[in-house]
């Protein structure tokens, strides 16, 4: 399963992060220090699955943001690959639409993320159905 | 209204939002803390308004603000508050900060639960949605009790965004409460034929996610999971299933063996790299399972290691990670197959990145063989040259001694070659591994005897250039290293060429900036070197030289004396004391070599690690009772702290010797002595415990290659090791040589000496050692506990999911409900509320109850369905296999006749799983080809054994999930070959029909009338003898055919001929075509645009003494009379020689109880039905039937497709259905060997048509 999620910037403040089994608040930062120490410096041509501890990371690089993704050993490490990649499309798809940087609308990724990952695993993978309940809460913002 | 709209805007732009906090902090990168402090203080100003556009905005600025790492746990209420906000825009901001801040510990969580509740039956999807989500982050064990049921309940929800949540939820909810996975396990497993793909891909992960943690409660889901496997197209759920089941092939091997084709199958398919690496991963975790006994193992093995070759090569990086990473896995089992890639890995470890160089190192420890160590060591040395970065050097210095030193140093042929690489290794610099280096020696020093020679030699060497490690005081993990010279060199100093100079070595002044430890045993071991240097020094004459050493002694003790290390002061004094003692012994020339030797005399055998754990309690030793009495609780709080009782310890260096008298000592001393001479467990330093030990046959006979063992270690630079990789091959050149030559000899001689050493699977190379190596076995006490209990985290919240999931439910297996809740809650508030509130919690528990059944009803009837419908397809041939995906759920409309689904014991759970299993491997696409001479004789024992007496299997009561696997039973049916199986299938039929009429009668008893009680059932039944259905249709000498002719269900008009041809003669049969005369009624369905009299083809041939199965499909008008159809098979006879046409007539009788569908009824529906007055009745009267009256009912259900509604004493009520509908109600009585039928059908002639059949079969019997 899925252990835990963290969006980060080049350099290496979290952006987003949310975990799918509790972790202590005061562990929280230290192991998002490691964690992203473990991915940041890793170069291009480098794999990109971590082992970490008792777990594995896998991250992806786009521009300036990293996503990784920590996951227990009963996870496929390319789905999870795949996933995040999904994941990012979908961020995409929504936040080009509405012309907003992603940033600043940490709450609507969650409402992404959450849409897509429960519980530490995978519910959903087709864009428009991550979406839906979005836009309804968009179109309900409007109205 | 416009108003409001101002006010909004206008708190708006006072209140930061979101983005202005962001942007806030970023602005602030000097003073963030301030900043953020300031702004936490606004937005505690926010939270005590009312407005909950302004809280719930404060409450998402928190959300952010605890991601920075802030703690916002005072805020909890305030999110309590926007999660109970009415509108979705502000209720999802209280979940998300909810989800993110809340844990187990927050104690508001107890106010949340109506909420949630409320939250959870909201009609709005999303409300639900947003508190499943949040749910799933912050459920205690208190939330999962109490909303289990609500969520239990959301699983059936018609939205399937709902049910999907539900049903993931429940994954947290098992393991926060885990009373509650048995009640809902039968829903989950409902959910795996949800016919939405999300749904079903949710309860896969649960499941897959539970059976990971406790396989062997799950293995009974196999043949669901291996429909799904066959039938879905959705990766994420394959890469599941295929996962779930790498989990549970260890426990059953058979299942494996199912499992290899359609896996072999999808890897040559997909195209998804991360399905075909799932599989690659599951097909290794088959073949490890499966020891032996794969046919085509090598054949699977190959493909995996051709594919993953593939991945490796692969520029992408991550491919070719996770091929090493997979290969690793295969190594295990199937070293030799990996072998061969050899040169790929290698190339790896040139790979820029350091995760896929230290996979590839995983590798070559796995690689290694007798003939190739000493290559890949070199090559890896090379690595360590060249290795940048402290960390992958010491990796690469790890692996090396790993794979050196792997399975009792197996690989090694030369052990002064290995002795090089580790002195080599000491040169690393930096390295923290001096320990692991030294602890090689050490341990080579003692198990390889014949290599201490060399190996003291070497550590001298070392002792003398100690300077070299210790130099550096970077280097000061190395210096462990001379930790092990010193004590070689001290232990085996009679090896030693020049014992004075080592010794002058060992107590150089340099030696004091060491460790303490180290120090330590470089003091004792100069003792022992001494005590070598004393004896042969006094076997000259000149007594001088000896006297010379004991000053030496004398003059460089005192420098350890002072040493501030207890360990090296404590040594370095005694010594000193008793090398005084000796010097006045010898001024009085007096001999004293012997007594000096005696004291370090005597073997030191290495002790196996676990040896210490294996000793096993003595009988009547309670290691848990107090030894005195325990101290009362006033005295332990009058106990002085803790610390003031160290530093006093620390204070005097040396308090025992204060505190006991010398006297009482030596009486301690006594008794522990006598205590230990007749505790038959101590371990004694008596030779009995050295008889592990295995004696050398003569270190004199051994055929020692001369090597110039004076390599100049002290020139840095040149790898001396490569000298010996020279000399090795040298020595293997010369033994080729010399084997050629005298054969015969060199044989007689290598079995002796290779007898005693373990020899692994090194036979393919014939590299005798250079050394007769005699590796010591690690010494275990005598009466070792064999058990190797491996230790489980007792705190593993998954151990409390390890439960049965085959047992029925027990009535007090049931999720709390609300009411029954308050109900508790009200009696401890008054009394008079008492005698109400229980009433209607039982209330609401039936009517639950009864929902529950209507529920699984549903769920039966669907996989009824389904399993018609995969029959239907199988008869046309049809080679669909999306079969599963498009079909629709379909949902009865019929009503009228209620079931409760027939529920499996767990004895018939078992062995319908065995039977599942015990089928050849189905073919991963639904169509019927023949398999030609099949069955593994281990399949054919894996039938016999699940052969288990009808009655046991019978007899205990059931619970509903058995339904998908007989339509699995029904789906392998078509791949049946040999007779056995047939009967097998049979038994399982009976089985399956005496569990459903069991079940109607556990179902009685449930109603309330005095009836057969289950308990009981067992002794009154005797085993039924095994029927079947199938009957002989026709037979000459070459061919038998049997057949079966069974209703479908799903299509009114239609009847299945299932046709078992079996090949009598020693000729092939081929080309077999079946044809039948249509009647009027009746006709044989033909493929599109074919005449009405061509024959169909039987899709497989016969060889020899093998039987299969066809299935043709009949369209029939009416039902209700009987007919016969006439037809022929014709065959082509192939001998080796000749061929020729045949053929065989036969006549189908296609009688009216084919047309019924056993279709189980509730009592109440069937009352109604018999009050209707729409049937027609009809009796009959069966004289003389001696059987058991169960047996009679069972032949009724079984050859006439009944089933029992409600059994009576000797009375029973039987329901069937026609394929176009029509009931048909039995009352059988018996009486002295008579029974009477009394029967009523809406249709007169089709009821006295099925009489007469049951006539038929009773007077047959």
């Amino acid at each position: 399963m899925i252990k835990f999620v963290l969006m980060v910037n080049r350099q290496g403040q979290t952006r987003l992060s949310r975990y799918y089994q509790p972790v202590e608040l005061g562990k929280r930062a230290a192991l998002e220090a490691d964690v992203v120490r473990g991915c940041l410096y890793r170069k291009k041509e480098e794999c990109s699955f971590v082992e970490y501890k008792d777990f594995k990371l896998v991250y992806r690089h786009y521009a300036s943001l990293y996503i990784v993704v920590g996951i227990t050993e009963s996870e496929n490490e390319l789905s999870v690959y795949e996933l995040v990649h999904n994941f990012v499309e979908v961020l995409d798809k929504y936040f080009s639409r509405v012309v907003s940087p992603i940033m600043f609308n940490m709450d609507k990724v969650h409402i992404i993320l959450d849409e897509m990952i429960q519980n530490g695993h995978v519910v959903e993978t087709n864009h428009s159905r991550i979406l839906a309940p979005l836009s309804a809460l968009d179109t309900l913002a409007h109205s | 209204m416009a108003l409001k709209i101002v006010k909004g805007s206008i708190d708006r732009m006072f209140d930061k939002n979101l983005q202005d906090l962001v942007r806030g902090i970023r602005n602030h990168k000097e003073d963030e803390a301030k900043y953020i402090s300031t702004c936490i203080d606004e937005i505690k100003q926010e939270l005590k308004q009312d407005n909950i556009a302004v809280k719930a905005n404060a409450v998402c600025k928190l959300t952010y603000l605890q991601m920075l790492g802030y703690d916002v746990s005072w805020a909890a209420f305030n999110i309590v508050e926007v999660m109970s906000s009415s509108k979705f825009t502000y209720k999802r901001i209280g979940y998300l900060a909810a989800s993110q801040c809340f844990h187990e510990s927050t104690d508001v969580i107890m106010l949340t639960t109506n909420q949630i509740r409320k939250d959870l039956s909201s009609p709005n999807q999303y409300d639900t949605g947003v508190a499943l989500t949040g749910l799933s982050c912050f459920v205690t064990p208190d939330l999962a009790r109490d909303l289990a049921n609500d969520i239990m309940t959301l699983m059936s929800h018609t939205k399937p965004y709902i049910r999907k949540k539900a049903v993931l939820i429940m994954y947290k909810v098992f393991l926060k409460y885990p009373e509650s996975l048995r009640p809902a396990f039968p829903r989950l497993k409902e959910k795996l034929e949800d016919p939405d793909p999300g749904v079903q891909s949710a309860a896969v992960n649960v499941i897959c996610e539970l059976a990971r943690r406790n396989p062997k409660n799950y293995l009974s889901l196999a043949p669901l999971f291996f429909k799904l496997m066959t039938s879905s197209t959705n990766n994420w759920v394959l890469i599941k299933i295929i996962k779930l089941f790498g989990a549970l092939t260890p426990l059953e091997p058979r299942l494996g063996k199912k499992l290899i084709e359609p896996l072999t199958n999808l890897i040559h398919s997909t195209s998804a790299m991360s399905l075909l690496y799932e599989c690659v991963n599951t097909v290794i975790a088959v073949l490890i399972s499966l020891s032996s006994g794969m046919p085509n193992h090598s054949a699977s093995i190959q493909l995996c290691v051709q594919k993953l070759r593939i991945l490796i090569e692969d520029s992408d990086q991550n491919l070719k990670y996770l091929g090493l990473l997979a290969m690793s896995k295969i190594l295990k089992t199937h070293p030799k197959s990996v072998q061969s890639h050899k040169d790929l890995i290698l190339q790896c470890l040139d790979d820029k990145d350091e995760s896929i160089r230290l996979r590839a190192l995983d590798l070559l420890y796995g690689m290694v063989s007798k003939k190739n160590l000493m290559e890949i060591v070199k090559k890896l040395m090379l690595h360590v040259d060249k290795a940048e970065g402290t960390t992958y050097r010491d990796e690469l210095l790890t692996k090396i001694i790993d794979i050196c030193s792997q399975s009792n140093y197996q690989y090694i042929t030369n052990f002064e070659w290995y002795i090089s690489i580790l002195v080599e290794l000491t040169r690393l610099e930096g390295t923290r591994h001096g320990h692991l280096i030294a602890s090689q020696m050490l341990d080579v020093a003692i198990r390889v005897k014949a290599i201490r020679e060399f190996a003291v030699a070497q550590m001298a060497t070392l002792l003398d250039n100690a300077h070299l490690l210790t130099g550096n005081t970077q280097r000061n993990g190395i210096c462990e290293v001379l930790y092990a010279a010193a004590w070689i060199c001290g232990e085996f100093s009679e090896h030693l060429e020049n014992p004075m100079q080592t010794l002058e070595a060992m107590l150089r002044p340099k030696v004091a900036t060491l460790p303490g430890h180290i120090q330590a045993v470089y003091v004792q071991n100069a003792a022992k070197l001494f005590a070598t240097v004393l004896r042969s020094q006094e076997g000259n004459t000149d007594r001088t030289a000896a006297q010379e050493t004991s000053q030496l002694m004398i003059d460089r003790l005192p420098l350890f004396v002072q040493s501030a290390n207890l360990e090296v002061q404590e040594r370095a004094s005694c010594i000193l004391q008793l090398v005084k003692y000796i010097q006045k012994l010898q001024q009085k020339d007096v001999e004293v070599a012997e007594e000096v030797n005696a004291l370090f005399a005597g073997e030191l055998n290495p002790v196996a690690p676990k040896a210490q754990k294996k000793v096993p309690v003595p009988e009547g030793l309670d290691l848990d009772a107090w030894i005195n009495e325990p101290p009362s609780e006033s005295e332990s709080e009058d106990e002085k702290p803790r610390t003031m009782f160290t530093r006093e310890e620390t204070k005097h260096s040396r308090p025992r010797h204060t505190e006991v008298d010398e006297k009482e000592l030596a009486k301690r001393r006594e008794v522990r002595k006598q205590e230990q001479a007749s505790n038959p467990f101590y371990i004694k330093s008596s030779p009995s415990s050295q008889k592990v030990y295995q004696e050398a046959p003569g270190v004199d006979h051994i055929p020692v290659v001369q090597i110039d063992l004076s390599v100049p270690l002290k020139v840095p630079g040149l790898p001396m090791s490569d000298q010996y990789v020279k000399l090795e091959e040298e020595r293997r050149q010369k033994d080729r040589a010399d084997k050629k030559k005298k054969e015969k000899k060199k044989r007689k001689e290598k079995g002796g000496r290779r007898g005693k050493r373990d020899s692994g699977p090194e036979s393919e190379e014939d590299i005798t050692p250079a050394h007769m190596v005699d590796i010591v076995t690690e010494e275990m006490p005598e009466n070792a506990l064999p058990s190797d209990d491996d230790d489980k985290d007792p705190n593993d919240p998954h151990k409390a999911l390890d439960i049965d999931l085959d047992r029925p439910l027990a009535d007090s297996e049931k999720l709390p409900v609300r009411s029954h809740r308050s109900s508790e809650a009200l009696k401890t508030m008054a009394e008079e509320v008492e005698v109400v509130a229980p009433q209607e919690a039982k209330k609401k528990g039936g009517k639950e109850k009864k929902e529950k059944k209507k529920d699984k009803e549903k769920d039966r009837k669907k996989s009824k369905e389904e399993k018609k419908k995969k029959k239907h397809k199988h008869d046309e041939g049809e080679e669909d296999l999306m079969g599963g995906q498009t079909e629709e759920p379909m949902v009865q409309s019929e009503t009228t006749n209620d079931v409760v689904a027939p529920p499996p014991t767990t004895t018939a759970e078992v062995s319908d799983l065995d039977f599942w299993l015990s089928n050849a491997p189905v073919p991963s696409n639904s169509q019927e080809v023949a398999v030609t001479a099949v069955t593994a004789p281990a399949a054919a024992a894996a039938a016999a054994a699940a052969g288990v007496p009808p009655a046991a299997s019978g007899s205990a009561p059931d619970s509903e999930p058995d339904e998908p696997k007989d339509a699995e039973v029904d789906e392998s049916k078509s791949s049946k070959h040999k007779k056995k199986k047939q009967k097998k299938e049979k038994e399982e039929k009976d089985k399956k029909k005496k569990k459903k009429h069991h079940h109607h009668r556990h179902h009685s008893d449930g109603a309330g009338e005095e009836s057969v009680q289950n308990g009981t059932v067992e002794e009154e039944e005797e085993p039924l003898p095994p029927m079947s259905n199938y009957c002989l249709l026709a037979e000459n000498s070459y061919i038998k055919m049997v057949c079966d002719i069974q209703g479908n269900l799903q299509d009114g008009s239609q009847v299945v001929v299932s046709l078992i041809f079996e090949n009598k003669c020693d000729s092939f049969l081929k080309a077999m075509e079946f044809n039948v005369l249509d009647s009027l009624n009746s006709r044989l369905q033909r493929p599109d645009g074919a005449g009405p009299h061509d024959g169909l083809t039987v899709p497989f041939q016969l060889p020899p003494g093998v039987s299969n199965e066809a299935r043709f499909v009949f369209t029939v008008k009416s039902i209700v009379m009987p007919q016969k159809l006439k037809g022929t098979l014709a065959f082509i006879v192939k001998n080796e020689d000749s061929s020729t046409h045949e053929k065989l007539d036969f006549k189908l009788h296609f009688t009216c109880t084919s047309y019924l569908i056993t279709t189980p009824c509730y009592s109440d529906a069937f009352a109604k039905l018999l009050e209707s007055g729409d049937l027609k009745a009809s009796s009959v009267k069966l004289e003389g039937v001696v059987m058991p009256f169960p047996h009679l009912l069972a032949r009724i259900c079984f050859h006439h497709h009944f089933s029992v509604v409600e059994r009576i004493d000797s009375c029973a009520s039987m329901y069937s259905r026609s394929i176009q509908g029509h009931h048909v109600c039995l009352l059988v009585k018996t009486a002295d060997q008579t029974v009477s039928i009394d029967a009523k059908c809406d249709e007169p002639s089709l009821l006295s048509n099925v009489l007469d059949e049951i006539k038929l079969t009773f007077s047959q019997c």
